[in-house]
């Protein structure tokens, strides 16, 4: 085996909540007013476009969440450089994973990677020594150089990766950047341009029509899904994805941070923290949320009182204290229980996860009500009255006539969630109660950048790029939502 | 109206003493006092005797919910339990890990907090409020379009840009007004002004976005209808009708959004350096002063139901049909 997997708490929930999805689009593709709302939400231009982003930051998250440890050459391990003898003493002190499996015939690193960590293995690799600018081929701060005659000069150094094939950075760096560019733009049109056909030949083979007429009809919005719209958005985002892969691979696109990481390489890390806090606090929170709220509207009584009382209680908590107060009790214990997590990267993944429940607790409430409020009407619908008499039991009636009339609402509800989960997770790190401050994530980003911007000249792009990652996302999730919401509520659609 | 009251802070009652019992069990149960004392006193090589120093200088030396050295009634009031959780429904919130009256610095940081959140409030509501109405005015018109995009995309902003954003373009590049910090009595207001236009700014997309599906509800209602089909003039329908009726969820939703205000002010007190109750709460967390965000959590659960019964009477008040039993 060239590589272990390494199966964290979150990837084990992420495959989960993937099956999950796949199992309720399957279910969904199968029963036709199920599928009537996706129809709409597929049929309109800005759920379309909003789509195809939310999809881009998956594909980006699902790719950072295959976990794995490489294996380690025998002979040119990770210990390389440091000289064959005392490397065994190092192992001792670096490693400790290292050492327990050393009777083991082969070694694994003990970097957790991840498949976008291998994709992005160059701007992972190319650290410069500290902050330097977005495109720069010099270091932001001055330094004493030692000139060839041996006397020393206080200049901005040459950047060890950013820019250094040029020569002559001053009069090469703006000639290169267009030739990459263009060079970018015409390699994502081409991957645009094939992508399309196929997609224009799957279109033609359903519709029974040649590609020509397919074409004309897609081009011309005559689509029952507006693919236009759908094909424009994919080819703005190859475009300007293909242009800052080809620049990243001898430029750093968004500069570098105080310890000379490539900005870009952490903006990319940063989406799956955020797609994960978006969704997974979602997931752990729903079966309470659906539970209780059902229990509560369709029993009524004293399930009701005790379930109204546990979450009113639980509301009036101001979520923030709450968060603060769990995280500080996690952060006590985890530091009392040092050695009960094997490596960084599992403690980072657990208080990840730790956070996405405790926003859970403090975020189920809603739904709960929502949910309770419903459950109550719906109690007294006749075709729910005529189960009862017929002595169908409260499982089933709840399973086969409640849940299925609620799955719109908790939909709704997890959508208009999301962009402010994403958000929070923002604040959270900055109030030092969010992830773990070694877990790449746009709080974290913002929040080792804003005393950046005291500096003269400022130090911006660690924010911007943060701003623009987040931006991009919570924009694409906020219309998404809307358009989901418009699509499944019942209330709205008549109006339509 | 009297017995209704009463009888909602009655309800309160029960709420408050759950809260008390979940932080309760955070703070003793999930942890034991001896792990606080540790994390306070450093991870490596604590004494035991330094645990119990700490532990006695602090009251947490006692049992957690029964004393049976001392027994009897004074064996329930001598423990942790009704030391520092049970004296918090007095609002005796006692002295912080640090040794400080937490009773006596919120008292004092109140006012710094309350002197940002209350205009934030209120020219946040007065500039929604006419927006929306501006909105509503020219709907279905690219007027209404372009806000409602204008409208989504600020909400799409994470409220620490709008901090970062408003302190570096008002504060470092045009030097209008001190980028943090904070002044006793009148001379207060220019430290204010930046964090209330912040304050403002942030909160009009989700402020303005709201309200605009607020009135447009209640534009497509039958009197509206009938309002205009009589002839009466637009300007007239919107500030008559539609505004007065839409006011009733309004105001709702504002005695809502107090505790809120509470949490808002977190992020900014701490981002402007105001002394006011946020940043102590902040201070805590990072100083992990569990005492206080004790303290706060109970505080915070209070005003928060205070804030729901409040709705409830300003229900009665605004809205002639609601009768409260």
């Amino acid at each position: 085996m060239p590589l272990m997997p390494v199966l964290l708490w979150t990837d084990a929930l992420v495959f989960l909540l993937i099956g999950l999805a796949l199992g309720f689009a399957f279910h969904a593709s199968r029963h036709e007013h199920l599928r009537d709302p996706w129809r709409r939400v597929v049929g309109s231009r800005v759920g379309v476009a909003s789509l195809v982003v939310l999809s881009a930051y998956g594909l980006v998250g699902l790719l950072d969440t295959v976990h794995f440890r490489l294996k380690l050459d025998p002979q040119v391990g990770w210990s390389q450089g440091m000289g064959a003898e005392d490397a065994g003493s190092a192992n001792l002190a670096l490693a400790p994973e290292l050492t327990r499996r050393s009777d083991a015939p082969t070694h694994y690193s003990p970097e957790v990677l991840s498949l976008l960590d291998l994709v992005l293995s160059g701007l992972r690799e190319r650290q410069e020594k500290t902050y330097s600018a977005p495109f720069a081929t010099h270091l932001f701060v001055k330094e004493a150089i030692e000139q060839s005659d041996g006397s020393v000069r206080r200049d901005y150094p040459r950047l060890e990766h950013g820019g250094r094939h040029l020569a002559d950075p001053a009069r090469q760096r703006a000639p290169d950047i267009a030739l990459r560019s263009l060079i970018g733009a015409v390699k994502g049109a081409l991957v645009w341009a094939l992508l399309s056909a196929g997609l224009l030949w799957l279109l033609a083979r359903r519709r029974g029509e040649t590609m020509a007429a397919t074409w004309s009809a897609v081009r011309c919005g005559r689509t029952a899904v507006p693919w236009h719209t759908a094909l424009t958005m994919l080819g703005l985002l190859l475009l300007l994805g293909f242009i800052a892969a080809e620049l990243a691979l001898k430029y750093h696109l968004l500069g570098t941070d105080k310890v000379g990481e490539d900005v870009l390489y952490q903006t990319l890390k940063s989406v799956r923290t955020g797609l994960l806090i978006g969704t997974l606090t979602t997931l752990v929170m729903l079966p309470a949320a659906i539970v209780l709220g059902i229990a509560a509207g369709y029993f009524g009584g004293w399930v009701d009182d005790v379930i109204q009382y546990l979450y009113t209680t639980l509301n009036s908590i101001p979520g923030v204290l709450l968060i603060a107060a769990v995280i500080l009790m996690l952060q006590v214990y985890m530091s009392n229980h040092a050695d009960a997590f094997e490596s960084l990267v599992e403690r980072a993944d657990l208080r990840l996860l730790f956070l996405c429940l405790i926003l859970g607790v403090t975020s189920w409430t809603g739904l709960c009500r929502l949910l309770r409020g419903e459950s109550l009407k719906l109690r007294e619908v006749d075709y729910v009255q005529a189960a009862l008499a017929f002595g169908v039991g409260h499982a089933t009636i709840i399973a086969r006539h409640i849940l299925p009339n609620l799955m719109h609402i908790v939909l709704i509800t997890l959508a208009l969630d999301f962009s402010g989960l994403v958000l929070a997770e923002a604040v959270l790190s900055y109030v030092n109660i969010g992830v773990d401050p070694t877990m790449n994530s746009w709080g974290n980003m913002i929040n080792g950048a804003r005393l950046e911007l005291a500096r003269d000249p400022v130090v911006w792009w660690s924010l911007a790029a943060a701003f623009l990652f987040m931006f991009a996302l919570v924009l694409a999730a906020n219309l998404f939502a809307d358009v989901l919401r418009d699509a499944f509520d019942p209330r709205l659609r008549r109006g339509a | 109206m009297t017995a209704y009251i009463i009888r909602r802070f009655l309800y309160a009652i029960p709420i408050l003493i759950g809260v008390n019992l979940i932080t309760f069990l955070l703070f003793f149960v999930v942890n034991s006092p001896d792990d606080m004392a540790r994390m306070h006193l450093g991870q490596k090589r604590v004494t035991q005797e330094a645990i119990q120093a700490w532990k006695q200088e602090h009251g947490y030396d006692k049992p957690l919910l029964y004393n049976r050295e001392v027994g009897g009634i004074a064996g329930l009031t001598d423990t942790i339990f009704f030391e520092k959780s049970v004296r918090l429904f007095a609002f005796q919130f006692g002295s912080s890990d640090a040794g400080r009256d937490i009773g006596y610095d919120i008292s004092q940081r109140m006012w710094p907090s309350l002197a940002i959140a209350v205009p934030v409030l209120l020219v946040g509501l007065a500039f929604n409020i006419s927006f929306a109405l501006f909105i509503v005015f020219f709907r279905a018109t690219y007027i209404d379009f372009g806000s409602v995009v204008l409208l989504v995309a600020m909400l799409s902003i994470s409220s620490l840009f709008y901090i970062i954003g408003g302190q570096f373009i008002l504060g470092k590049v045009f030097h209008l007004v001190p980028i943090s910090g904070y002044d006793t009595g009148l001379q207060a207001w220019k430290f204010l002004i930046l964090p209330v236009i912040v304050g403002v700014i942030g909160g009009i997309g989700a402020g303005t976005r709201w309200y605009r599906t607020l009135f447009l509800e209640e534009i497509a209602k039958d009197y509206v209808r009938t309002a205009q089909a009589k002839g009466l003039d637009e300007r007239l329908v919107l500030f008559r009708h539609v505004l007065r009726n839409a006011l009733i969820p309004i105001l709702t939703g504002v005695v809502v959004v107090l505790p809120l205000l509470f949490m808002g002010s977190l992020i900014t007190e701490s981002f402007f350096g105001i002394p006011g109750l946020g940043s102590y709460t902040i201070d805590a967390i990072s100083n992990q002063d569990f005492a206080i965000v004790r303290s706060m959590v109970f505080l915070g659960a209070v005003l928060y139901i205070l804030g729901l019964i409040l709705t409830d009477i300003s229900y009665t008040l605004v809205d002639p049909r609601v009768r409260l039993q």
